[in-house]
């Protein structure tokens, strides 16, 4: 099989930037929605669940990339499954040791990292097909591409939920937070509005080509 | 109502703490397989399926884990038990149904990664229910799963006659339904409380 490989396209920039910005998991493939929408109501809480995910992408991406010649085909989500709980379960012991109040606001969000489609999907179509080196860039990629996604939605919903931001209050005393934004339906609307202006910049880019293509 | 009373547990999964719309599990096919009524109630039917099996075999491996004292494996357990339950599904169900294995068969493997089953075992495990709790409890979440992903088709069938502004058609339109929907599920948070 490997004999009859053409040779791998080189590790370049792109190959991370891909995963931060052209795939980015949340607001370009929609993978992932579960802790997107469940953790962002505050920053820190987005942001721990965006470094425990990165780093279960890319401890599992790692050892699937290096084990991708053993795993026999036909039980390979199986296999992967059983490593990314792995992976999870020391997540999971990790954040309990360093921070209890962190692991308590996340709650059952670090363990439902397992379940993440994101992180099965980058195994099965990244990591089972390429070098290591090439898998961890990716998945760091992908990793960060997902926690700036998450920090888009927790800053500015505590910002409007709560009037701070990571717990320090912004605004003056006299501002009352719009609360609806913290609590479920906030997350709904903020990721909403998030690709309300995604889908808007991208419509002016493909009119801005098209104007410059017909002159 | 007692809190721990069978018709509380599964009244609090059903409406009041909705899988969904307030506790943010099973997103992903609720946003992806919400297109058509019908293909919706064939996915909300088969996950509540599994559910009912993975929340039984949850609490006996439970048991099995405390009786050894290897709690540290429940998450590998668990994800296995759930995988190889829908796969057990999958199989019966082409043996005998051939016509809702049809029905509901492409569902199937992607339910496995969906959090609601895995989120249900877990939570069953930390608010220590017993059997018939657990029962109930999976009955609800099912149930509450149903109704959130039906509500969403028939509201995303009506669109489809609508004049919906080009940037917000697809996913932008379908979030800001749900938020909608989740404000509406908000109005039950104070029957019972938590």
């Amino acid at each position: 099989m490997s004999n009859k490989r053409i040779k791998e396209a080189p590790i370049t920039m792109d190959t991370f930037l891909k995963g931060v910005w052209e795939e980015n998991p949340v607001f370009v493939m929609l993978l992932g929605m579960c802790p997107v929408l469940a953790v962002t109501n505050s920053t820190i809480n987005a942001l721990a669940m965006g470094i425990a995910t990165t780093f279960v992408l890319v401890g599992s991406g790692a050892l699937i990339s290096l084990l991708r010649h053993t795993i026999p085909r036909q039980v390979r989500i199986a296999t992967y499954i059983i490593i990314i709980a792995t992976f999870v379960t020391i997540v999971d012991y990790v954040i309990q040791a360093v921070s209890l109040e962190l692991y308590n606001a996340l709650g059952a969000f670090i363990q439902l990292i397992v379940v993440n489609c994101m992180i099965l999907g980058r195994a099965e179509s990244y990591a089972s097909k390429n070098r290591i080196t090439k898998s961890i860039v990716s998945a760091l990629g992908m990793g960060t591409g997902f926690t700036v996604a998450l920090l888009c939605l927790g800053t500015v919903r505590e910002i409007l939920g709560a009037g701070t931001l990571l717990g320090f209050p912004i605004f003056g005393a006299d501002f009352e937070p719009w609360v609806i934004m913290i609590l479920p339906p906030g997350g709904f609307f903020v990721l909403g509005s998030w690709l309300l202006i995604f889908a808007l910049l991208k419509q002016r880019k493909t009119k801005m080509e098209g104007l410059a293509r017909a002159r | 109502m007692p809190a721990d009373s069978l018709t509380f547990i599964f009244l609090n999964a059903l409406i009041i703490n909705n899988f969904v719309l307030a506790s943010f599990l099973g997103i992903c096919p609720f946003l992806g397989v919400s297109g058509k009524l019908n293909t919706a109630f064939s996915m909300g039917l088969a996950t509540t399926l599994v559910m009912l099996i993975s929340s039984v075999c949850a609490y006996f491996i439970n048991m099995l884990l405390v009786e050894f004292d290897i709690e540290f494996l429940r998450l590998i357990a668990y994800i296995a038990v759930i995988a190889s339950a829908v796969q057990l599904v999958e199989m019966s169900m082409k043996k005998f149904s051939p016509a809702l294995f049809r029905a509901l068969g492409i569902f199937l493997p992607l339910i496995t990664t969906n959090c609601a089953i895995l989120g249900l075992a877990l939570f069953q495990t930390y608010r220590e229910y017993n059997f018939s709790q657990s029962l109930a409890y999976s009955l609800g979440a099912g149930g509450g799963f149903i109704i959130a992903i039906m509500l969403m088709a028939g509201l995303r069938e009506k669109l489809e006659l609508a004049d919906v502004p080009g940037i917000a058609q697809g996913a932008a339109m379908t979030l800001m339904l749900g938020g909608i929907l989740s404000l509406i599920f908000m109005g039950f948070s104070g029957m019972g409380g938590a």
